[in-house]
């Protein structure tokens, strides 16, 4: 009977070739949409090398100053993280780095431009690099500001080439470093990790980063375990509220607030510009979801309508096999068996697509150093609803169908 | 074998109420062979459809076997359906995506067979309607006598004990009619089929052993 019913969903993909890819295009689409935005958000927010204490990592990566007249916001600055986000309870680590930024090199009269983060010694201790060859910058050398650096692989390839590369100096924004460590490249989209070259913090030309309260510096608190989020939270937010300004911001700032985020929270603090301690995260995991639902709601709707059309137009098929014995629930389940054998067909379409795409995406250089992979929860899961999605857009017309009278049927109407 | 008694069937519109059948009372004997005659629209489909379960009547009752079977489920109608009747339509009703041995094989696959054994069952059904050779054609490659042959075997590859046909021979030449008629004959005389047959044609009814008349849906002999 199965058997039957397969060789006759494929004599029907086959007759209308046109709906058959209409139904096949909006099942593929909509897969291949799906996983690509999860292997773009899972590469962005998964814990995965160098970010694998992600799970138990607060950052803070949004300040803001208020006055009457004025307002400030943007990176915190280092001397509001290391006065104020220091021996936070609970945390075992704290970091703080600036964003990435151009530095200045020249080989052979070549300027080379590459990404520099400065750093201490603590963020190459919560950020676990692959290390390709040497070792990171230490405490001891942000301590006494040693002029070392790590570098990512292909800044190694352009200044090195196949050479080994520790030991070797390399310049940088006229400064000389002495390089310490080669890593993987790390992606673009790993904010806090992404680099081409890393030094220690205290290398910079103005010491006057250091009493900077906002500017481009981020901090990562790791805590003993993500139920130490809220107690690190409030703590943060109680020494903010305590907040004195130096004498030159008084006049013009009387409050400043900073949080510990997780990157999704700091995500939907960015979208929904929330102040407030925990930003409704979930609200934006709702929208998340609605739109993917949204998403696949649509060509459930167009399956739907597909479906019914090509009922109708087997409806003197579907007179026959009731004449011959078919009862209206016999002829509901080969209806869903071949949409089943369409939906299957159309998530194979979508993983290969997916595969595709990805592997475009990963060698156009658009992200740099991304390389975006497939999600097989995401699929197994997509396959899931797109299932579901299917079997609803084939029961509603297959309960339809058995509404349909076998004598009305027989002469080619349609549904009563 | 087959008995009505007082059937009536009214279909209604909101507007419209239309009387198929008035007060029909029939009974057909195991092994016999009739033909219901009448005008267009008087009726004898409505009455085949009703003997086919198909369709239901509006007052009245029907036994199949000696059973009362105008208030089964559909599940049950449709298991009577499979395997106790055959059905041949005036205009063949073949699945035209299918190859001739899929056509026939359509009625054993609501039963539990497997597919060699329904293979055989079809291969066999089409022999006798002299088929044989055709078996992997479509519909759209053969005559109208041979799919009306496809459709007879389609009818009577599960070996039902009731065939109805309706107006077998409409909408074929008269040759071709001549073979269709001659091949229900002898399913008839050899197989004992009891067979219940709609026509205009007159020819083909003398040939049945007896003949019912239908006029504005009441049975007038």
């Amino acid at each position: 009977m199965l058997k039957n019913y397969i060789k006759v969903a494929f004599l029907v993909l086959m007759r209308r070739k046109f709906f058959t890819f209409i139904s096949l295009f909006a099942v593929s689409f909509t897969l291949i949409v799906l996983i690509v935005v999860s292997a773009v958000f899972d590469h962005v927010l998964s814990p995965v090398a160098p970010e694998v204490n992600a799970n138990r990592t607060l950052g803070i990566y949004w300040g803001e100053m208020k006055g009457p007249e004025s307002t400030s916001n943007g990176n915190p600055g280092y001397g509001l993280l290391d006065n104020n986000a220091r021996n936070l309870p609970n945390v075992e680590l704290m970091t703080i780095f600036t964003e990435a930024s151009p530095a200045i090199s020249y080989i052979r009269g070549q300027k080379i431009v590459s990404l520099m983060k400065h750093t201490d010694g603590e963020y190459w201790q919560i950020l676990q690099f692959n290390f390709l060859e040497g070792s990171p910058i230490t405490t001891e050398d942000e301590k006494n500001a040693n002029f070392v650096a790590v570098i990512n692989k292909s800044t190694k390839e352009k200044f090195f080439g196949k050479e080994s590369a520790v030991g070797k100096f390399i310049e940088a924004d006229n400064q000389n470093f002495r390089i310490v460590g080669v890593v993987e490249d790390v992606s673009q989209l790993r904010y806090s990790a992404y680099a081409e070259m890393w030094v220690p913090i205290s290398t910079k030309k103005d010491p006057g980063y250091k009493t900077e309260l906002l500017s481009n510096c981020t901090a990562l608190l790791l805590a003993k375990s993500a139920s130490d989020f809220p107690s690190i939270k409030a703590e943060l937010a109680l020494r903010m509220a305590n907040f004195q300004f130096p004498a030159e911001f008084k006049n013009e700032y009387k409050n400043i607030v900073c949080f510990a985020d997780t990157p999704l929270e700091a995500f939907s603090r960015e979208i929904f510009g929330s102040t407030e301690v925990n930003p409704k995260s979930s609200r934006l995991v709702a929208i998340a979801l609605g739109l993917m639902v949204l998403f696949m709601l649509l060509p459930a709707i167009n399956l739907i309508n597909i479906n019914i059309s090509r009922i109708l137009e087997r409806s003197s098929e579907i007179g026959v096999r009731k004449a011959f014995g078919a009862s209206s629930w016999t002829l509901v389940g080969q209806f869903i068996v071949e949409n089943l054998i369409l939906t299957l067909l159309g998530a194979i379409i979508g993983f290969i697509g997916s595969i595709l795409v990805l592997q475009i995406i990963n060698h156009s250089n658009f992200l740099q150093y991304a390389s975006f992979q497939i999600n097989y929860r995401v699929f197994f899961y997509g396959i899931l609803t797109t299932i579901f999605f299917s079997l609803l857009s084939g029961v509603y017309p297959a309960w339809q169908m058995s509404k349909l009278n076998p004598i009305e049927a027989l002469r080619g109407g349609g549904l009563r | 074998m087959i008995r009505l008694d007082n059937i009536e069937k009214v279909y209604r519109t909101t507007r419209v109420e239309t009387v198929a059948l008035m007060n029909v009372n029939l009974e057909v004997k195991e092994g016999e062979f009739i033909s219901i005659m009448g005008p267009s629209g008087c009726g004898k489909s409505t009455l085949l459809n009703l003997i086919g379960l198909l369709d239901a009547p509006t007052k009245g009752q029907l036994f199949i076997n000696g059973k009362e079977v105008t208030s089964y489920k559909d599940k049950y109608l449709a298991n009577l359906r499979n395997q106790e009747i055959g059905f041949i339509f005036q205009s063949f009703h073949l699945v035209n995506d299918l190859s001739v041995l899929d056509n026939v094989e359509i009625p054993l696959l609501y039963r539990k067979l497997s597919g060699s054994q329904r293979k055989q069952m079809a291969l066999k059904a089409l022999e006798h309607v002299g088929l044989g050779a055709r078996v992997h054609h479509f519909p759209s490659q053969l005559s109208g006598g041979q799919q009306q042959r496809v459709a007879i075997a389609r009818a009577i590859v599960g070996n039902p004990r009731i065939l109805l046909a309706d107006e077998p021979t409409g909408n074929l030449d008269s040759k071709m009619g001549e073979e269709v008629m001659n091949l229900l004959i002898s399913l008839n005389e050899v197989e004992k089929t009891t067979i219940v047959m709609v026509t205009h044609d007159k020819r083909m009814a003398e040939r049945t052993k007896r003949t019912v008349r239908i006029f504005d849906g009441r049975q007038v002999s």
